[in-house]
Formats: C-alpha cells, structure tokens, sequence
C-alpha cells in the first residue's frame, strides 16, 4: 500500500497523544494533585495538540475534507466513523479535565473524569487499529498482530513523552530552604519517573516480540490467488501477459507500492533499534535511584527515550503500510500476499 | 446509511462470458465514454495528452495466459494452453465492505435492486472503500477530490425516454462479441440466471466472502486439439487424400509427382 505520509503522522502522533492522554488520565485516576496545576495542565495540552494534530493531518489526505463532519455520521457500520468520534468525543473529558485541574479540584469528579478520559482514549486507539484489521483484502492488515500491535505502540509513545516531561518538569533546588519546600512534589515526579521507566521496559521488549511474530506472519503463504481472483485456476497456471492500461492508474499507484525486499530488512531492524534496543537499557539505566535523581541524567535520557520510541514507531508505521499487500494487485500479476 | 439494507429480491448485475471476450476494450471505451457524460460523471483525466496519462475508467480488460494442465515440454505449446482476456469492474456484491466502510454516507447499496452508487455529493474522498474493495472496481478522482465506480449505468437502465433495448449498461451495448450480458441475477428465471446455471457461471474471489452479483462463465473447452502444436504438425504432415474428392485427388497427384 503507498505509505501516504499524512496517514502516517496522523496514525502515529495521534496514537501517541491518545497514549499520553491515557497514561496522564491513569496518574490523575490515581492522584489528581500528584503533579503541580502547571504540569497537569501541560501534558493535558501536549496530549491534546498531539491527538488533535494527528486528525488535523489526516484531514490533508481527504479530496473534501470540508465535508468531514459527515464522517461522524455511518457509526453503525464504520470504523473509520466510530474511530472519527471517539476521538472527539474524547476531547470533552479532556477540557473538562484541564479546567478541574487548573481550579485544583482534588475531589473525586476529577477522578471519574480521569477515568472517562482513559477509556475515551483507548477506545479511540482501538477504532484506528479496527480500521485496518477489518480489510480481508490487506492480509497484513487483517491478522490478530495489529490491533495489539497499535495500542501497544500507542501507549510506549504517551509513557515515554510522560517520562519526558516529568524528567523535565523535576524541581531543581539551589539552597537548603528550596530543597526542603520542593522535597515532595521531587518524590513525586521521581516516583512517575520510576513507574515509567518501569513500564516502558517490558513494553519495548513486548513490542519487538510482538513485530518480530508479525513479521514472521507476514511470511506465510497467501489465501488467495491469481488464480482464485481469475477463477483461472481449474484450467491450469495463470499469468498476466497484458495489463489493461500502459500508464499507472490509481489502483496501481494507491495499491500496488512495492518495497524491495532488500530495503525492508535494513528497515525492520532500524525501527527494533528505535523500539529497542536504545530505549530499554535507558529505561533500565533509570531505574537506578543514584542515577535517575540526577537532573540532566534523567531529563536528557527520557528525552533519548521519548525521540527514539517516536522515531521507531514513524518507521514501523511506514513500513506497516510500505510492505502491504492488496488483493486487487493479483489481476496485476502479483503474486502471493 | 452505509449499513446494508435487506438483501433485495432483484439483484441487477452482470455476466461476462470469458469464453467469447475478444479483449477489444470496446466495453471500456463505451464505459468512459457513456458515462463521462452520465449524471454520476465526469470521469476526468489528469493530463490526459500528457506524458503519464491517469484517468478513472470503470471497465479494465486483463489479458492472462493459462498453461494448460496437458503434457509437453516444456516452452512448446500444450494442450488447454489459451489466453484469456478479463474484463475487470464492480461485481455489486451483496455485502459489499466498500460501502460499510464508508463514514460518511456516500457509499450506498440500493435496497431496491442492489446497484452499488457513490454519492459524489457526500463523498470526502478519504478513498477507505478502495482499500477495502478486492475487486479493484472504485478509482479515486484527483480532479474531482471524491471515488468514483461503476453505476451499471443506473442513469440508463431506467431511461424511459430509450427505447426498450436500449436500456442496457453501456458495456453490454459496444461489446462486439456479446461476451456481457445485463440482467437480474435474482430471478432463477431470467435469461442471466439461465445462462449462468448453464454455463457454471462463477464469483470472484469467494473466499473473501463479498458474495458478487456478477458472475464470470468460464472458457469452453476447445475443440480437440485445437490450437495445440502436436495436432497442427500432425495435420500438416499426415492428410489423407484416399477419402477426398476425384479433383483433390487429381490435385495431390500432381504436385505429388
């Protein structure tokens, strides 16, 4: 499929902020003052731009996108629809939630509303990942890896920006009397830090697992098949000797994107690296107390971490769409997958 | 309302005799043109005298060779080798994904005769129901911002003011060879229906379950022998004159000389 960069953005920085917007919804579920009216209201925002400039860009792939307000309308049917207003009706909890925090409400409305916001979240991640696995004619797509695949990667990018941002927010002391005041709220975004770091290594480690057997997937033999798609098959082995147009046409140039083999491999493992292999051992290295309490150790680690994981989700996201397959490429000559 | 009405009892379609296509792209040609100025058009072209011409059309003739499951060496001809040309366009299926994917409303399936439409008016081009198309029967209009895809010629179909004859797609009309065929594949007892059971008329693809309208009738077995390389040396080198007329004969005997 052609890896259209808009769709990639918007899945990827989207799927992002809808991770951030869970795991701060998750911190705020558990204690709402746990970070000061500014930090909150920061990652509430960041969460919020992300997920909005993700829809933003998938906007720019629309040939009308003056007329998106009627893709609010087929939710019955259509994923693409559900995904389009669970993700605005996301928004809802989101502002009611960035005004409880800015009038420092501790009280157990901010708690629900939190809890509103994660499940809003999840549920929009889950519509984006249902638009791709419900295609039959994408066989990379229709399989029991993406969804998984989709929320898991959603959530790495919102506890690595999470991780970022509370690295970078730490109180700074420079006498005895500064540290004594800013003490706890310290604790606390150490305490965020540590369950971050925590979390995120695992969550690396299940994402490669989780690519690796998708991969691994992708090699199986295909269902379907020239001859199945000609119904050719009873007479004997069928190949295309002439295609019906000597230029491109949109269904070869939308559906029929070919990655060469040669480049999906080096591409494969630059995003384990982004994934992995750079985020886990800094996730690891944080968990240490002596070296996490340090101001730019902490800060300029997470910020590796929050940019690797972004950078790795960018590439696999690309190559989710790159190494794609459609059917229709079958009357085309393609074979397989 | 993108989810899919009852199934109707008439479902308008048609079928496409593989055995008799010649692959003259007259169907596409009449498709592009009938319909450039039909009330779902135009089919626009992008440069269309230009280097890379890129257009929409609704009709694509393929052409595919089968080798034969017959025994011969292999780069010679066997018997059951035959090129098969392909015309290629929406089958209307019965549960179509291109129209249950679509979130806006655009995509429909009509409840009275099962005809699939786009909606040009409604349409925000996000192209979700080519991805889910196996067919390949929608193209996206760059100029137009909105899919496009065949209407079996709705707009003429129900065309009072054509004669009775005339209301047929576009397709059926031009092609020279009268491989297509327009009818409703809901009544067992219409004439495509027939010649469907007749001739093993088959689906697309089946197993990915969109259960098309239009059904392809396979190529007919070839007369014994015909087109295979064993049989033409055979011929050429073997004719028996014993049997033929006195003149023939005469013929033969003198350039046998």
């Amino acid at each position: 499929m052609h890896p259209a960069l808009s769709v990639i953005f918007f899945t990827v920085v989207s799927g992002c902020g809808y991770g951030l917007l869970f795991a701060t919804g998750i911190v705020l579920l558990l204690d709402p003052i746990l970070f000061g009216r500014g930090e909150t209201l920061c990652l509430l925002a960041l969460g919020g731009a992300m997920a909005a400039a993700g829809l933003g860009s998938s906007l720019l792939h629309l040939g009308q996108p003056q007329r998106a307000w009627r893709a609010f309308s087929q939710w019955r049917s259509s994923w693409l629809s559900r995904e389009g207003i669970a993700a605005m009706l996301s928004f809802a909890p989101l502002l009611a939630l960035a005004w409880l925090s800015w009038r420092g409400d501790a009280s157990d409305a901010t708690r629900v509303v939190a809890g509103v916001l994660v499940l809003g979240a999840l549920i929009t991640v889950f519509c984006t990942a249902r638009i791709y696995t419900s295609l039959p004619t994408i066989p990379a797509w229709h399989n029991a890896y993406v969804l998984p695949g989709y929320l898991l990667l959603g959530l790495l990018g919102g506890l690595a920006v999470l991780l970022a941002i509370s690295a970078w927010s730490a109180p700074v002391w420079s006498s005895r009397d500064e540290m004594e005041r800013l003490i706890v709220p310290w604790v606390d975004h150490m305490l965020v830090q540590w369950v971050c770091a925590a979390l995120i290594a695992p969550l690396a480690l299940a994402a490669a697992v989780l690519k690796l057997a998708y991969w691994r997937h992708l090699e199986a033999p295909p269902r379907v098949s020239i001859e199945t798609a000609t119904g050719l098959g009873r007479f004997g082995a069928v190949r295309s000797v002439e295609a019906p147009h000597t230029e491109q046409n949109y269904l070869t140039h939308e559906m029929g994107f070919q990655l060469a083999r040669k480049h999906a491999q080096p591409l494969r493992r630059i995003s384990l690296v982004l994934l992995v292999a750079v985020p886990l051992p800094l996730a690891l290295l944080l968990l240490l107390p002596d070296l996490a309490s340090q101001y730019w150790i902490g800060a300029g680690g997470a910020a590796v971490i929050a940019s690797s994981i972004l950078a790795g989700t960018f590439v696999e996201r690309w190559l989710f769409f790159a190494e794609a397959r459609h059917v229709v490429m079958l009357y085309y000559g393609a074979q397989g997958r | 309302m993108t989810t899919l009405p009852p199934p109707s009892a008439k479902k308008l379609g048609l079928v496409i005799d593989l055995d008799t296509c010649v692959g003259c792209h007259a169907c596409a040609v009449a498709c592009k043109e009938w319909n450039d100025g039909g009330e779902f058009g135009p089919l626009p072209d992008e440069h269309a005298y230009g280097k890379e011409p890129f257009g929409v059309w609704f009709n694509r003739v393929h052409t595919y060779e089968v080798r034969g499951t017959g025994n011969a060496e292999q780069g010679t001809a066997r018997s059951g080798d035959m090129t098969v040309h392909f015309p290629r366009s929406c089958l209307h299926c019965e549960t179509p994904a291109c129209v249950t994917v679509c979130p806006t409303g655009a995509s429909y399936k009509r409840a009275e005769d099962g005809i699939v439409l786009v909606d040009a008016d409604k349409c925000i081009g996000c192209k979700l129901c080519s991805w889910a198309c196996p067919y390949g029967a929608r193209e996206y209009s760059e100029v137009r911002g909105v899919m496009q895809k065949c209407t079996l010629c709705v707009d003429r179909i129900y065309n009072e003011t054509f004669d009775e004859y005339d209301r047929q797609p576009a397709c059926v009309m031009a092609c020279p060879t009268r491989a297509r065929h327009f009818g409703d594949l809901g009544d067992p007892q219409s004439k495509v229906s027939q010649l469907v059971a007749a001739r093993d008329g088959y689906d697309l693809m089946p197993e990915l379950g969109y259960k098309p309208v239009n059904k392809y009738l396979p190529p007919r077995p070839r007369r014994d022998g015909c087109g295979s390389a064993a049989t033409v040396s055979a011929k050429d080198e073997n004719v028996d004159f014993s049997t033929a007329s006195p003149l023939l004969r005469w013929i033969d005997k003198v350039l046998s000389r």
